[in-house]
């Protein structure tokens, strides 16, 4: 998956984590694998519902019941996180591992001051004294392009403007210097505007730390920009895994062209755009065979019955399906 | 916040003067106090003097103008029964009130909001069930048969609290004060217990209520993903955001059992101001009634106003205008 020269650190082996409703048991990940290598950025593609937030909660032991994780491995630098106490968690979340929401408005806390929000990083996993972490406060606000950082450090997030509070949270997720970012869905609630200023931002900010990322969202346009690798969830199972570029112009799974083709492409007019017919299935009731077999238009009589595994395919990439695209072809 | 403090002060007066109006016309229809200040034997004659000198022979509004204009210049008028001031009976008395209701509030609230933040974060749990289970016992037992029965346990059958009276009281700034004694905490013991289990029920579940709507926001879970333990996400993050509501309950509950503890006063005969009304209604001891409704009513105006700061104090969105 990664270069061979970079060395592993993150690496998620058959992560299985259910969620278990009055409802039924619903399989949010579903035997999910990947890995990262140190200052790769990687992106987590797919449709809501697709399982992609509830891998990057389970990454940092933030599962909430009726949710648990259910098996596998998530290997930080060969450390397994699954079967680590709360207390090694608490020491890995902000530290090691850092997360970055998808909605700046709701995901600072609005009766504190930003800089008591950012403060509280440091004091929890620094012995900095106080004076010291407020310099490094007021570096970062600055490094994330808000001037008059030591003011606004007294300020309280509602005196912020959605891509400002954006700007914080990326702060707080890079203060204590993690290696590994999971960035869900970090431009999805903002303008179209700022949305590019924010995801060079965080592209800036981990070139410059040496951190890797792992950028979740359902918008290819992003992830074609930003990653190196892209992982693509359907049912919370990995369909197809590769290089970006391999991924996006030559993809082997037929779900993967389709998310493509629904790029809207603004040389050609289109009366129509493009998109994948049917919708996510309820997972709480996945029938046998590929889950994506009522929405392919390539599907025959063995999808019904066999469930497709991840298998090599041309140009690096692997793919979950029966009859993989070739090169060029359309489905 | 000047033009705050303006537009709360007329308020506060208008409240204070609609009060006396209700107060005012409810007295006069009900009962009639010659009867209080004449012996028994009193003639026609006697008591027609009697009604002169009250001036129940005026019309209602020359009665009404009499009294609001005492009112302003601070007289407050006399009991009939104490030929006392009635303002000077009900402070007298106010102190031993107001520290009982101290001492429930602080019960109420101590126990209530941890417990409040257990059943919110833990909502299904078997413990939090038993707190909430427990919280509807509080809220609807009366506080009347609670003290009979602490009484019964604790003063008859096992002798350790007092049943009645306030006990030993130190002078402090001449208040007289039973928190300074051994004797005062035992006798304000079982009262204090009976007035907080209603508030503290209601505010536990308040409690409860907020955090649970709390724990679903984001930046709870942004918190975690931060490394705080559980416990600083709770009580740092969570409870303050939780909190409006119960302080606004809290200021209610406060007014409210001020004014009227009158029921556990008499049943733990507590010297305090809530049985000097019971006493002065059933002996139609007007001046004190109408003195008392509008202490009542500024009390809760004046607590009304410091709820109405404590908001800023918590959330920097809101702003006093």
């Amino acid at each position: 998956m990664k270069d061979a020269a970079t060395p592993v650190l993150l690496e998620v082996r058959d992560l299985r984590t259910y969620f278990h409703t009055f409802s039924g048991t619903v399989r949010a990940v579903n035997g999910v694998s990947f890995e990262i290598g140190q200052g790769e950025v990687m992106g987590l593609v797919g449709e809501s519902g697709g399982g992609k937030s509830v891998v990057g909660f389970s990454i940092l032991g933030l599962i909430d019941s009726p949710g648990r994780i259910e098996g596998g491995e998530i290997l930080l630098e060969g450390r397994d996180l699954v079967t680590a106490g709360e207390d090694h968690l608490r020491d890995v979340r902000g530290r090691e591992i850092s997360m970055v929401f998808q909605d700046p408005m709701t995901s600072l806390n609005p009766l504190h001051t930003v800089g008591r929000q950012m403060d509280e990083v440091l004091r929890l996993h620094s012995d900095l004294r106080a004076d010291t972490r407020h310099r490094a406060c007021v570096e970062m606000l600055e490094s994330v392009g808000i001037s008059r950082a030591a003011e606004r450090l007294k300020a309280y997030p509602h005196q912020f403007s959605g891509g400002m509070r954006q700007r914080v949270v990326i702060a707080i997720a890079m203060l204590a210097n993690p290696k590994l970012i999971i960035a869900d869905e970090p431009t999805t609630a903002l303008d179209v505007t700022i949305q590019s200023q924010i995801l060079k931002l965080m592209r800036a900010q981990i070139a410059d730390k040496g951190a890797s990322m792992i950028l979740i969202t359902h918008d290819l346009a992003v992830v074609s920009e930003m990653a190196d690798h892209i992982t693509v969830l359907y049912c919370g199972n990995v369909v197809e895994r590769g290089r970006t570029r391999d991924l996006i112009e030559n993809p082997a799974h037929p779900y993967t062209r389709g998310l493509i083709d629904s790029i809207p492409d603004t040389s050609e007019r289109l009366d129509r755009l493009n998109q994948i017919p049917g919708s996510v299935p309820d997972i709480r009731t996945l029938p046998a065979g590929c889950n994506f077999r009522d929405r392919c238009p390539r599907a025959q009589a063995l999808c019904a019955t066999e469930e497709p595994v991840l298998a090599p395919q041309h140009n690096g990439l692997m793919a979950a399906c029966h009859f993989p695209l070739q090169p060029g072809e359309r489905p | 916040m000047f033009g705050y403090l303006i537009k709360r002060l007329i308020q506060m007066l208008l409240v204070l003067w609609v009060v006396s109006v209700i107060v005012f016309l409810m007295m006069s229809f009900t009962g009639d106090p010659v009867f209080m200040v004449v012996p028994i034997d009193a003639t026609d004659a006697e008591i027609a003097q009697a009604r002169r000198l009250l001036g129940l022979y005026d019309s209602l509004l020359v009665q009404y103008w009499k009294f609001i204009t005492s009112l302003v210049q601070g007289d407050f008028g006399r009991s009939y029964v104490f030929r006392q001031p009635a303002m000077t009976l009900i402070l007298e008395r106010m102190p031993a009130t107001v520290e009982m209701v101290l001492v429930a509030m602080v019960l109420a609230v101590v126990v209530a909001i941890p417990l409040g933040v257990y059943a919110g974060a833990n909502p299904n749990g078997r413990l939090s069930r038993i707190i909430m289970s427990s919280s509807l016992l509080g809220i609807s037992l009366p506080g009347f048969w609670v003290g009979m029965v602490l009484i019964y346990l604790f003063a008859v059958n096992w002798g350790v609290f007092p049943s009645s009276g306030r006990g030993d009281t130190a002078e402090v700034f001449g208040l007289r004060v039973s928190l300074l004694t051994w004797d005062g905490w035992h006798h304000i013991a079982l009262p204090a217990i009976t007035l907080s289990l209603g508030t503290m029920a209601i505010l536990l579940r308040m409690t409860r209520a907020g955090m649970m709507e709390v724990s679903r926001q984001d930046y709870m879970k942004f918190a975690r993903a931060k490394g705080a333990t559980r416990r600083d996400v709770l009580y740092k993050h969570g409870l303050k955001n939780a909190l409006i509501p119960v302080v606004t309950i809290f200021g209610l509950q406060l007014g409210d059992l001020i004014a009227f503890a009158t029921i556990t006063e008499t049943i733990f005969s507590w010297p305090g101001m809530g049985k000097l009304l019971i006493d002065s209604i059933y002996r139609a001891d007007r001046p004190v009634i109408v003195v008392y409704l509008m202490l009542v009513a500024l009390i809760f105006v004046v607590i009304n106003f410091l709820v109405d700061i404590v908001y800023t104090l918590i959330d920097p969105r809101i702003t006093l205008k």
